[in-house]
């Protein structure tokens, strides 16, 4: 013990230099923007954390913008723009709201047309405030607060859902699950993020829930990084909910999953809002733990043939078909048809065009875009279920394949 | 709440107690780099994530279990860490510490960005066939990955404290960490001495990353979420001493396992920080530390 005590001799002060060095080296970000400039193209900047923990739903959400920006190059460019072709711009947030609206200067002065972005809300906050100074078309393709929309900025779009509505989805659809079962689930817990996503989230579900007769005894609210769930496993386990409705982004999805069977933990079902880690790759991999469990998400329309082909295009190229895909994908359509109507990138022509849309999104379960104050009103979520190894929509009704299998089996 | 979390606190210190004994060897590496070269090694969550993903492909592609991989992967990584130092940094940096820092640090954003090239950022975990067995402990069930994780933490904790102490290379590491001219003078080859060191505090990493993979996931930017931790852990046992770091890791690992009952999981987390903050206040040495 003595030895050891005295074995070395540095200095404190050296390491605490050093160690202040990384932190400040890692907050300053390091890198740039890629632009691959060609005249006359249409310049769209994909904004997402392509380095840092969300690097995997970044890369899924390049790689769907990109396939959709290939597929309408293909298809002949923005015909009533004489053809003209779209090209990504590619930027990094590196998760960092700073560095994703410092990203957006660096876009406008490489002279992008629009914007799509960024993966998490609170990134998509700054950077599309940064946008709406040079009135930049910004559409979110991922990414749940509704404070996105709603603080007034014209030149802000988004799609899929928000979280308001999804919780409110998620509850009717949870409360009908119940009760075709015979109403054996009062009681929930609900186990969150600490970011504007989860929280923002969990609040709304709680307050929609109760409307249906379903009480939340126990929100817990963790880090990210979380490293170990034993202890909420055992909170709810003590809890003794009927429902455990977990919000988090798929590291920790996935952790709290095997920590819940590792702790025995007893419930009827897990029915998780926006489940970062539910998705086929989860499915595929780990399918004892999977199975049973749904999740409230993004979700493209399994009937529809372009759903298919798409889902079949992504898996030929070796990747899983993530929510992210068809979301981005989606996103650039929408932004390309603004484009095509207002004929021009002209930044106020293209924002009017974009505002009265109603694009048709056949690969997704909605109705005609309507834009009400750039949330499009035409999106819905829909609840999804992992059974015997594959996912089946579950709820509303009209698009579902599968009953639900509730409670679990 | 409170009457709940206080009965999970037994259940809370013995998880606490388990993950300690991971951060412990995660951060020996550090203390050990940093008490003999004098340097902070900027790579440590990089080369965490490597070990972490040879331990995932010896699983997935040759189905090695991850405690069976900790015989390859250890060594190899020792061997990976020693010629790091001997052909690279040691060379590189003409014996100056503020170079040896920026290799480090260089060292990382290529090893990590790496990672993200070839291994996506996907995030990967294994199940193995007894990743949901455990021991019943009546207010508790301890995983038997977790627990196989804590005594392999503590066997090597206590193999490393026997090699510094016992062993004439643990001699002449202490002699160089302490007098590296005096250490040259009577004959011991100390850059072969550093090498050694930097390769010890890598095959660290290389049992910590086996360790972790049944338990947690990988990606290229895995390693940082438990770097940070060892920092924690090397100010708070003392920059160099083993002892210290095993001590630190297991107050850190129930600091923040009893902080996230009583405090909730995520505010639970300022229990590490403010620790961080009184051992510099009160006692800057840390807990084993000498001055320098």
């Amino acid at each position: 013990m003595t030895k050891s005590k005295e074995l070395f001799t540095g200095s404190r002060r050296k390491f605490m230099k050093g160690a202040s060095a990384t932190f400040a080296l890692a907050a300053a970000g390091l890198s740039a923007p890629q632009i691959a400039r060609a005249a006359g193209a249409v310049k769209i900047g994909l904004i997402h954390p392509a380095t840092g923990w969300a690097a995997y739903p970044a890369a899924q959400l390049r790689y769907g913008a990109q396939m959709a920006i290939a597929d309408l190059n293909a298809a002949g460019g923005i015909k009533s723009m004489g053809g003209a072709a779209l090209e990504a711009v590619l930027g990094d947030s590196q998760t960092k709201p700073e560095i994703g609206a410092a990203e957006v200067e660096k876009m406008n002065e490489a002279g992008v047309h629009a914007i799509q972005g960024c993966y998490q809300s609170a990134v998509g906050l700054a950077a599309s405030a940064a946008a709406a100074k040079y009135n930049i078309p910004f559409s979110v393709d991922v990414g749940v607060s509704d404070k996105l929309v709603q603080r007034g900025l014209s030149n802000v779009f988004r799609m899929a859902d928000g979280y308001g509505r999804i919780a409110a989805d998620a509850s009717v659809n949870l409360a009908e699950i119940n009760k075709a079962a015979g109403s054996p689930a009062k009681t929930v817990a609900i186990v969150h993020e600490e970011s504007e996503f989860g929280t923002g989230t969990a609040k709304l579900v709680t307050k929609a829930l109760a409307s249906h007769g379903l009480e939340v005894i126990e929100t817990i609210k963790h880090a990210n990084p979380t490293r170990n769930f034993d202890n909420i496993a055992l909170r709810l386990k003590s809890a003794k909910p009927d429902i455990i409705m977990p919000i988090n982004y798929p590291g920790e999805y996935i952790l709290l999953a095997k920590t819940l069977r590792q702790q025995r933990v007893d419930f009827m079902a897990s029915y998780s809002v926006l489940g970062g880690g539910f998705n086929f790759k989860f499915v595929d991999e780990m399918p004892q733990i999977a199975e049973n469990m749904i999740d409230v998400n993004h979700w493209y329309d399994p009937s529809s043939a372009s759903g298919q082909q798409m889902r079949a295009r992504t898996e030929a190229d070796g990747k899983y078909f993530t929510f992210e895909v068809y979301c981005a994908y989606m996103s650039i359509m929408f932004l390309a048809d603004g484009f095509e109507r207002a004929g021009s990138t002209d930044k106020e022509a293209v924002n009017a065009a974009l505002a009265s849309s109603t694009l048709d999104i056949d690969f997704m379960p909605y109705g005609s875009t309507k834009m009400v104050d750039g949330q499009n009103m035409g999106s819905r979520a829909v609840a999804i279920q992992a059974q015997k190894g594959d996912v089946q929509i579950i709820a509303p009704s009209e698009y579902a394949s599968a009953s639900a299998v509730f409670p679990r089996s | 709440m409170l009457s709940t979390s206080l009965s999970l606190l037994p259940a809370g210190i013995i998880n606490g107690f388990m993950f300690g004994a991971i951060y412990a060897l995660v951060a020996l590496g550090l203390t050990l780099i940093y008490g003999v070269l004098h340097i902070i090694n900027f790579a440590h969550g990089a080369m965490l994530m490597l070990a972490l993903y040879s331990a995932y492909f010896l699983f997935k592609i040759l189905n090695i279990d991850p405690y069976v991989a900790i015989l390859i992967v250890t060594p190899a990584s020792f061997i990976f860490g020693y010629v790091i130092y001997r052909w690279g940094i040691g060379k590189l940096s003409g014996g100056k510490d503020q170079n040896i820092l920026l290799i480090t640090l260089g060292l990382s954003i290529i090893l990590e960005n790496a990672a993200l090239f070839f291994f996506t950022g996907d995030q990967q975990t294994i199940s193995l066939s007894y990743s949901y067995d455990s021991l019943d402990l009546g207010f508790l069930y301890l995983s038997y990955p977790k627990l196989i994780s804590f005594i392999a933490s503590l066997v090597i904790c206590g193999l490393l404290w026997m090699l510094m102490t016992l062993t004439d290379l643990g001699k002449a590491i202490r002699a160089v960490a302490k007098q590296r001219e005096g250490a040259r003078l009577v004959g011991i080859d100390v850059e072969h001495v550093f090498a050694v060191t930097f390769g010890i505090g890598i095959a660290c990493l290389g049992a910590a990353g086996c360790m972790l993979l049944p338990i947690f996931y990988v990606d290229p930017y895995t390693g940082n979420v438990f770097v940070i931790i060892a920092f924690t852990i090397v100010v708070l046992g003392g920059m160099g001493s083993i002892v210290g770091a095993l001590l630190g890791g297991f107050i850190i690992g129930i600091t923040e396992s009893v902080g996230g009952l009583l405090l909730g999981e995520s505010l639970g987390q300022i229990g590490i920080s403010l620790i961080f903050i009184l051992i510099l206040i009160f006692r800057p040495t840390g807990i084993f530390g000498s001055k320098a």
